[in-house]
């Protein structure tokens, strides 16, 4: 029986929240009466509740964007960002994360051959990403226009970089995973790890979203 | 660029005896702290048994010591502003404004980030797991993370004393006066980067908190089965999780100002400092309520014991609590009604900030309910709690009036202000605090503090508070404004005198609550509390051994109702023994001790300070090390211990014989009632 139907079958998931081990042990979901919820939903949960408060740091950066757009002090606006540029990096993220979920499903057939292509692959992506972004950067500050010349740059650089910073600790991250899976093997511990690495992963594409559209879509039709 | 980035000789202040020799008074006491621990050998017993600790009762009780340090830190600056008060009328009084300036900016962060903060978490810590019914919190190793950031925090704020200065823009650091153009000195920086550091653990103490109270919790404790206490923790930290990401933030964007020349708050290339107001009170008003809610929650379990009386209209109090922590997020902006966002924005969030009244209210008659027709004991935590309710609905009151936006117009910055925040932090959340404290003392330590000190600390502390403070809202009316290091208004002198009285009353309490300790330390073992239930407690931290083992109980209770514990004792006064038969004991799993947590903040101390006197080389050899010890912990292969059965049968069997004597004794107690009523 695989795991999901026997989870169904038992009725003691009734969120899909975990799967239950084959053991045949009962598995809670923490929802009242079940007891203390198992381990893999514990560290996953609350790597949920990190990720949330994540998000309210970015929406930190998203709003004071927002709110210094037009304080421009006499530089340059949104006409300043490149389309192209960006859909490539959009690209190297979407297919990095795409990579990141064929790790995942390595990671559940146990096979360490796949799990170090598809995280390679992962990191490369995220690499040529960041990249692309130092290169965006570069550009925009040997022209003149770095964040130092005014609010809207500043609020620009900031909520963009912040984003590649996060990128460049997944990376850090990203390779201790890859460290670690030879050396550990695929040990509970190491499994839960992972399940955090992709949920993070996962969550910089969201928040990459954003970014794409609030300043680099509506910057094209931004005044 | 020198090896030491901005650090150099001129950085001790040889110019400013007073914090110096404080700084090394202080200094050369750690010192001798350290040499007897070490002396005495007590290091390898310290280094094992607390600061490897992940066992979140020592975590807690760390915190709260933490707490009691910093209390008394920020109280000799309490004593220095009230004094200086008290003899600058038309005179520079004894302090320079450079430094009284430092003196109110450190009050503040320190009662705030180091006093109220560590001392509701530390309870948090030591209680909820108790109350839920489990062994531990979701993740214990994070637990002394957070705790030893916290700490590091703490550090570099009094490291400012002896090398360099700290800031002087108050509390919270408005631009653009905190920015580069004037504050160049490092004041700003150590205000930040103990921020910044401490905030990173308390933020990972809300995700460990969250996690924690909704996933873990003994079988059967529904959600409308949690004690009060543990909803409230609940409460402060979702607000943990949703507000401290702002404050790192904002700080960042300060921060990115002053080191890289960013224009978020400068006022000039497109700047705006009100942008800052409002990210740093999207903060910090919840903040007011990450503080005041848990201790709500103490308060609703001290009532309820005390009374011994289940706690009336359990839950409107989590509907209550649930409100304010939404609408705490709502108000923000009547921190600076003065800002001109115009009547509409004005009165809207006047309104909301009124609406905060209506839930808290329906607390205050919940605890007066909950007393009504109790049997009312009162020791010494509930004398905490009386003192609250009547003192805090004043700060309450005077709450409202500053929420309607005319008013706050002339009360703005005022002593009135002031003086409401002191009413409600000081008899809120401190009070609250010190209910928690001689409430769970027994429970962590095994034995009762002593109650006559404790109500003499009581009630010092009540007249102190009111004599220093209720000043305060009169020369505020009569429009004295905070923070003046010299003043010109001879009407003002009175109340600032009285007030300086008060000071000295507080002091009496604080001495007071030392001698307590150092009694109840000393005759502990005519205080013991054998039973672990010295106060014929209700829930389930009561129902393990005071102080609890570390896997806190043997077997997970079950939970049928929402005061377990109350109806387990109820139940084996009816049939004469214990409710639960002995277990079959099993050994049983407990996380490893580590010490990532003080390493880690290690590091991030050399961190923080190496940024803050822009000494590059050691930031990144600060962060090498910090990156390196989390490897390190990642790659170790046992994170946990296994407690043999017998060790467990042994601890559990010890308690449970206390408990059988203690009932036995109970039901002979009834017995002579019930004859002699007949």
């Amino acid at each position: 029986v695989s795991a999901p139907t026997s989870a169904l079958r038992t009725g003691r998931d009734p969120y899909h929240l975990g799967h239950a081990p084959s053991t045949g042990a009962p598995e809670y979901t923490g929802h009242g009466a079940g007891g203390p919820a198992p381990k893999r939903i514990v560290v996953g949960y609350g790597f949920w509740i990190f990720i949330l408060s994540d998000v309210i740091l970015f929406s930190c950066f998203f709003a004071a964007y927002t709110v210094l757009i037009h304080a421009r002090n006499g530089g340059p606006g949104p006409e300043l960002f490149e389309l192209r540029n960006t859909a490539e990096e959009t690209a190297c993220l979407l297919l990095s994360s795409f990579a990141c979920g064929l790790a995942s499903l390595a990671v559940g057939r146990r096979s360490l051959l796949w799990t170090e292509v598809a995280l390679a692959v992962t990191g490369l992506l995220g690499l040529t990403f960041i990249g692309l972004e130092a290169h965006e950067f570069y550009g925009l500050v040997s022209r003149g226009d770095g964040p130092t010349h005014s609010a809207f740059l500043t609020a620009f650089f900031s909520l963009v970089g912040c984003h590649g910073v996060h990128v460049t600790a997944g990376l850090l991250w990203l390779g201790t995973m890859m460290a670690q899976f030879p050396a550990k093997g695929f040990k509970e511990s190491i499994r839960h790890r992972y399940l955090c690495f992709s949920l993070f992963w996962h969550a910089l594409d969201i928040i990459w979203i954003g970014i794409f559209t609030v300043v680099y879509l509506i910057g094209k039709i931004t005044p | 660029m020198t090896l030491l980035g901005k650090l150099t000789w001129q950085a001790i202040p040889l110019g400013e005896p007073l914090p110096l020799y404080s700084g090394l008074a202080v200094a050369i006491m750690i010192a001798a702290v350290l040499v007897w621990v070490v002396r005495r050998g007590h290091l390898p017993y310290l280094w094992r048994e607390w600061i490897t600790s992940v066992d979140h009762k020592r975590i807690g009780v760390m915190y709260c010591i933490l707490a009691g340090v910093m209390l008394l830190r920020g109280f000799i600056d309490a004593i220095m502003m009230r004094t200086q008060q008290a003899v600058a009328l038309n005179a520079p009084g004894f302090l320079p404004p450079s430094h009284f300036d430092q003196v109110f900016s450190a009050h503040g962060t320190i009662m705030i980030f180091f006093v109220a903060m560590p001392f509701v978490i530390g309870l948090m810590n030591v209680i909820v797991p108790l109350q839920l019914g489990v062994r531990d919190v979701a993740f214990p190793t994070l637990n002394s993370v957070s705790f030893w950031l916290t700490a590091a925090g703490a550090l570099l704020v009094n490291l400012s004393l002896v090398i360099g200065a700290f800031d002087r823009t108050g509390w919270l650091p408005y631009p653009p006066l905190s920015e580069l153009r004037y504050s160049p000195g490092v004041g700003v920086d150590y205000y930040c980067w103990a921020i910044q550091i401490s905030g990173i653990g308390t933020l990972m103490t809300g995700i460990n908190f969250v996690t924690t109270i909704l996933k873990l919790r003994a079988p059967g404790m529904h959600y409308t089965r949690m004690p009060m206490f543990c909803w409230t923790a609940l409460a402060a930290n979702l607000l943990i999780v949703a507000a401290f990401p702002v404050l790192t933030a904002t700080l960042g964007m300060l921060l990115l100002d002053r080191y890289v020349g960013f224009h978020f708050f400068t006022d000039t290339a497109g700047g705006n400092s009100m942008l800052f107001m409002n990210l740093i009170w999207a903060w910090g008003h919840p903040e007011v309520y990450i503080l005041i809610l848990p201790c709500f929650g103490v308060f609703s379990e001290v009532v309820s014991t005390f009374s011994s009386k289940p706690l009336f209209g359990y839950r409107s109090m989590i509907y209550a609590t649930m409100a304010i922590c939404i609408i705490s997020f709502m108000v923000w902006l009547h921190h600076f009604f003065t800002m001109g966002a115009g009547a509409e924005v004005n009165s809207f969030f006047g309104i909301a900030s009124m609406i905060i009244a209506i839930p808290t209210g329906v607390k205050i008659f919940n605890w007066l309910f909950t007393m009504y027709g109790g049997t009312v004991r009162l020791a010494t935590p509930m004398l905490w709690s009386i003192g609250f309710m009547v003192s805090f609905v004043i700060g309450g009151m005077t709450g409202v009036m500053l929420a309607v936006p005319p008013a706050d117009f002339q009360l703005h910055n005022s002593l009135f202000l002031v003086a409401h925040f002191h009413n409600v932090i000081i008899t809120g959340v401190l009070f609250g605090a010190f209910a928690g404290y001689t409430y769970w003392f027994p429970k962590a330590f095994g034995f009762v503090l002593d109650e006559r000190l404790g109500k003499w600390a009581f009630w010092l502390w009540l007249i102190g508070f009111w004599v220093a403070w209720g000043p305060g809202y009169v020369v505020g009316l009569e429009g004295m404004t905070r923070r003046l290091d010299h003043y010109s208004v001879a009407e003002w002198r009175p109340w600032l005198l009285v007030a300086e009285g008060g000071v000295a009353i507080i002091l009496a309490a604080i001495i007071a609550q030392i001698a307590q300790i150092v009694v109840s330390v000393r005759t502990r073992e005519q205080r013991r509390d054998l039973t672990g239930d010295p106060w014929d407690g209700r829930n389930l931290e009561w129902a393990t051994a005071s102080p609890p083992p570390s896997f806190n109980f043997a077997a997970l209770p079950n939970v049928a109702d929402q005061e377990p514990y109350w109806d387990m004792k109820a139940r084996a006064r009816e049939i004469g023994h214990l409710v639960r038969p002995e277990p079959d004991y099993q050994p049983i799993m407990m996380p490893r001790n580590s010490p990532t947590g003080f390493v880690s903040a290690f590091f991030a101390t050399v961190t923080g300070f190496a940024l803050i006197w822009h000494i590059w080389w050691l930031v990144l050899l600060g962060l090498a090390g910090a990156y390196a010890t989390f490897v390190v912990f990642a790659w170790r292969d046992h994170d946990e211990v296994l407690i043999p059965a017998e060790e467990v049968a042994r601890l559990d069997r010890a308690n449970r014989a206390a408990r059988t004597t203690r009932l036995q004794e109970r039901i002979a107690e009834r017995e002579a009632q019930r004859e002699s009523d007949q």
